[in-house]
């Protein structure tokens, strides 16, 4: 029995002056009196649960909020040929051709994995695929940008292999290819790991889906696991508190995942989706039932009322405010037209899915819940869903900006290694370091196979998948972000991750079409944060404007902070692009002995934010490498017509670690030497390490050489030719000559060695 | 006719499209079993995919053998019937006791995704007469619970009978006891392999097509019949 005194609104209009917690659910004094004036009454505490957690940031962007509003501001001229649904709904959709859509995005999962390393990851995994569910399309491969403090410290060794255990736990068992993603580590994600994770799906277009309760008479069905009391109050005191030491344990907050019951749920949305069973459908993640309810009742024509002693519970002691509050993962919320109802049962019992009609489409513009006959909410759903607060936050560069942009990463400031020797040496502890190291060690614990459409997977560029065997349709994603560009110069970073995962896209001879970002950031109540994350998202708008990508979703992930110490500004990027035919991707493998290395683009002397300070004199600071968008165009084209044409053989962008790093990825990934000759007129430190962006090494069978070479002349795009494949090892000529296998045991023993030992996951 | 080979979807079972794939590329009519039917279509073969059958949170497999689907394919094997478990399928079927042993979490203790080099070892069961005796193919394997354990004097009899199928090369990816990849039962119908063939049916996106073999060889043993 439930011992819970129920606070109606009857109750409710009968005590005003009743003191209310709002300030312990996250709540402002006057978000709690705007509240008030909505409902001309004090909330009752189910409807104060419901504001409280709708109004948190995680779930209204109410700091963020006006700043986003660039990315349909500015939405480039292209996104009216592939948007099909943009920005607002669970995820955007990119129409692909064929009658097919693609709907992709990417999220945060940052707090959670940080507290439970596990299941934090896990259900990160979990809650974007139901996203790309809820848009009525078939999940088909993930994809995790990780990041984490320095590697050989005692929190990162408890994190990493957790979370990287979560991932394949529930991914694995989801039947879910993983394809791609970064490791990256740095010192300012100690205590604050960024744990995003990306999901794209496919669907006919007349499939798609969106999040709307209309007609009248409709039944609101609630379908999945039961509901439990994991996650309540997750959503507004995790995701939306710093992390403080000594504060109280917040374990109980994080949500546990299953991933069987996820599966189950996508096989029997499939049908359900087949068989236009649904009116509209929603997610729970997230603020779970409040969300789900007030978010399909806003985006509808009506009303919408709720009976909520019929959500079926693991734990029968849960008060009404928990189960409006539960984040249970694996659930879903459809409006069903009650003839369908039968065949809606039907479909859900096959998959052993529990369905229950929890609610109906009601008249006039309420959302109304009951509990045990007894009216607890009575809302107009809008004003939770989608009119919370909204702030304009101060903003202030920050004080030491001028100063970390004046340290410049000059010759005389950091040294610079000269003789073949010492660039000998500093290639192989480059290729060793953390960051620049195999990271199979990760991403052989995800199944790259299942579905077995996978055409490409880490660490090539992008993941490729195909999406339509008879015509070998596929689509192409990588996701990109660099902290430490952000943190010298927020608006130009962004633009370089941009640039990055655009380049990446392409370089697998995929078309970019668009763009999904997840925002890490640091407390909006500081306003040197505030300024870093609104360069950032100008920088982004403006980028995405000029390479005609739109964005079409994403998450803000804000308090990823320990005290007053903000993590780096990390916008990830996340591009996605289509390519006709999967057959002609482009590998970053060397294909045939005797193919020509071809160097395109341009080297400067571009040191600000390298790896290379980084790793060698753990410096930061200068200006990070220029950005040029016209330039980013036009090698996308060279690349993909590249591609399509058969010219090249073999492509891998060049970015962190510069020209040296892609090319021991490229021989290693193949097993195949080169003896390369650097260009005379540049310094051999820069020419191999420099991260100059618009940069990529193409190899071409000799017989398609003078043909690459003049598609990218009659582009405007220097290409130089820099070697040739061949041999066992990497022989820079004049400088070095060093054996692959020592090149393969610098690059892969590091990860290994830091965190291979015992798992710490649960048997799977 | 081409030969009929039934792939069983467990709820849970994530394979079993990539199973029907591959049934197809090799020639044959992919042939779509649900865990809940009562008769087996008349099938001529039938694949138990990989995947984490009713989530396999108890042992793995000890769910999907007690399916109704499964009382019909021990009765089929009894008689014959060609049957290939693969990973999941693998599990499945020394659970239900059409193979000896069990498979255990890896020895690394984490979950093994790669491409695994295999030498056959018997060519004579009804899954491997399309390769040649000590034959090397290359193949993915991603499992958890991969590593196949025995006693010795099962371990013995099966390596005295020829009935390991196939074996890891190289680099034992889960500790294996003998580095036994894949088993068969007596008569040679029943077939276990851990690594997954179906994954390696076309270069586009597997590794190689050394996994063709194995479902080629049901076709052969048809028209040969």
């Amino acid at each position: 029995m439930n011992l819970h005194t129920t606070d109606t609104v009857k109750h409710a209009e009968s005590t005003p002056d009743v003191g209310q917690p709002y300030a312990e659910l996250g709540l402002k004094g006057d978000e709690y009196a705007r509240i008030r004036e909505i409902l001309g009454r004090r909330p009752t505490s189910a409807e104060l649960a419901m504001y409280s957690v709708m109004w948190s940031e995680h779930c209204s962007y109410k700091s963020s909020k006006v700043h986003l509003r660039q990315f349909g501001d500015k939405v480039p001229a292209e996104a009216a040929d592939v948007l099909l649904v943009g920005i607002g709904e669970n995820a955007g959709v990119v129409d692909v051709g064929h009658g097919l859509a693609v709907t992709f995005k990417i999220e945060s999962h940052n707090h959670p994995s940080y507290v439970e390393p596990y299941q934090g990851a896990a259900t990160g995994v979990g809650g974007i695929v139901r996203d790309i569910l809820s848009m009525g399309a078939r999940p088909v491969a993930v994809m995790d940008p990780l990041r984490f403090g320095t590697a050989d410290t005692a929190d990162t060794m408890r994190v990493l292999p957790g979370v990287v255990a979560g991932i394949g736990g529930y991914g694995n068992c989801l039947g879910l290819p993983n394809i791609g993603g970064e490791v990256v580590f740095d010192e300012s994600y100690n205590g604050n790991p960024l744990v995003n994770a990306l999901c794209v799906g496919v669907m006919p277009h007349d499939r798609i889906q969106t999040a709307h309760a209309s007609g009248v008479g409709n039944l609101v069905i609630l379908f999945g696991a039961r509901t439990g009391g994991d996650g309540i109050g997750g959503v507004s005191v995790l995701a939306s508190e710093t992390f403080d030491e000594g504060g109280p344990s917040k374990r109980p907050s994080v949500q546990v995942g299953d991933p069987f019951a996820e599966k189950v749920l996508i096989e029997a949305c499939q049908e359900l989706f087949a068989q236009r069973l649904v009116i509209g459908i929603q997610d729970l993640g997230g603020a779970g039932i409040s969300c789900a309810t007030s978010e399909l009742a806003s985006n509808g024509d009506g009303g919408m009322h709720v009976w909520l002693d019929r959500v079926p519970l693991r734990d029968h002691t849960l008060a009404p405010e928990e189960i409006l509050m539960s984040e249970s993962q694996e659930r879903m919320c459809a409006v069903v037209e009650p003839t369908q109802l039968a065949g809606f049962l039907d479909v859900c019992e096959k998959w052993d899915v529990e369905a229950t009609v929890i609610g109906e489409v009601i008249e006039g513009g309420r959302l109304t819940i009951d509990w045990h006959g007894e009216r607890i909410v009575d809302v107009p759903p809008r004003t939770v869903a989608h009119e919370g607060p909204v702030y304009n936050r101060p903003m202030v560069r920050p004080a030491d900006q001028d100063a970390l942009q004046a340290d410049e990463p000059t010759a005389q400031r950091l040294p610079r290694p000269a003789t073949p020797a010492e660039l000998r040496a500093t290639v192989l502890t480059m290729a060793a370091s953390p960051n620049l190291a195999s990271k199979a060690w990760v991403t052989d614990q995800y199944d790259r196979y299942v579905l077995g459409n996978t055409v490409l997977a880490q660490p090539e560029d992008s993941g490729v998948v195909r999406i339509d065997e008879e015509t070998g349709l596929g689509v192409a994603v990588s996701t990109d972000g660099n902290g430490r560009w952000c943190r010298l110069d927020p608006y130009l970073g962004a633009q370089l991750v941009l640039a990055e995962a655009y380049r990446n896209v392409a370089t697998t001879g995929a078309k970019p079409l668009a763009v999904s970002d997840c925002l890490n950031f640091g407390s909006p109540e500081d306003p040197e944060v505030m300024w870093q994350f609104a360069e950032a998202v100008r920088g982004l708008a403006d980028g995405c404007q000029e390479l005609g990508t739109p964005v079409t979703g994403g998450n803000v992930s804000f308090y990823n902070q320990t005290g007053e110490t903000a993590i780096l500004p990390t916008p990830v990027v996340g591009v996605l692009g289509v390519i006709d035919d999967v057959e002609r991707r482009t590998p970053m493998s060397f294909a045939d002995d005797g193919d020509t290395i071809l160097l395109v683009g341009d080297t400067s002397d571009e040191f600000g934010g390298s790896e290379w300070a980084h790793v060698v004199h753990g410096h930061l600071g200068g200006r990070p490498p220029k950005v040029d968008f016209a330039r980013e165009r036009q090698l996308a084209e060279i690349l993909v017509a590249g591609s399509r044409d058969g010219m090249v053989s073999a492509a891998h962008d060049i970015s962190t670690g510069g020209l040296v790093q892609t090319l021991i990825e490229m021989a290693l990934r193949s097993s195949r030497g080169a003896r390369v000759f650097l260009p005379d007129d540049i310094d051999p430190f820069v020419a191999l390490f420099s991260e100059s962006g618009g940069r990529v090494v193409v190899t071409v069978p000799r017989s398609e050489e003078v043909r690459f070479a003049d598609m990218c002349i009659a582009r405007h795009v220097p290409v130089t030719r820099i070697g040739v494949v061949d041999g066992s090892s990497l022989d820079v000529q004049s400088l070095f000559d060093i054996p692959l296998a020592e090149l393969r045991m610098a690059s892969e023993a590091t990860i290994p060695q830091l965190f291979d030992h015992d798992a710490t996951a649960p048997a799977s | 006719m081409t030969a009929r080979i039934g792939v069983v979807t467990f709820p849970g079972s994530l394979d079993d499209r990539d199973a029907q794939r591959a049934v197809r590329v090799s020639g044959a009519e992919p042939v779509a079993l649900w865990h809940g039917d009562a008769d087996l279509h008349g099938v001529d073969a039938v694949v138990l995919p990989g995947g984490f059958s009713y989530g396999d949170y108890l042992r793995c497999g000890a769910i999907a053998r007690f399916a109704p689907v499964m009382q019909n394919v021990i009765d089929a094997a009894g008689d014959g019937l060609p049957v290939l478990g693969i990973c999941n399928g693998f599990q499945i079927l020394c659970e239900s006791h059409l193979l000896p042993g069990a498979l255990i979490r890896n020895d690394v203790r984490r979950f093994v995704c790669r491409d695994q080099w295999l030498r056959i070892e018997n060519t004579d069961t009804a899954w491997t007469t399309q390769y040649a005796t000590g034959q090397e193919i290359l193949v993915p394997l991603k499992n958890g619970e991969g590593g196949y354990v025995a006693d010795e004097s099962t371990l013995d009899r099966l390596e005295g009978e020829g009935r390991v199928v196939a074996r890891y090369l190289h680099d034992n990816p889960n500790g294996s006891y003998r580095d036994i990849a894949g088993i068969s039962n007596e008569r040679g119908n029943v077939v276990g392999l851990m690594p997954h063939p179906e994954h390696a049916v076309e270069t586009l996106t597997g590794p190689t097509t050394d996994g063709l073999g194995f479902f080629a060889s049901i076709l052969h043993g048809l028209v040969s019949a």
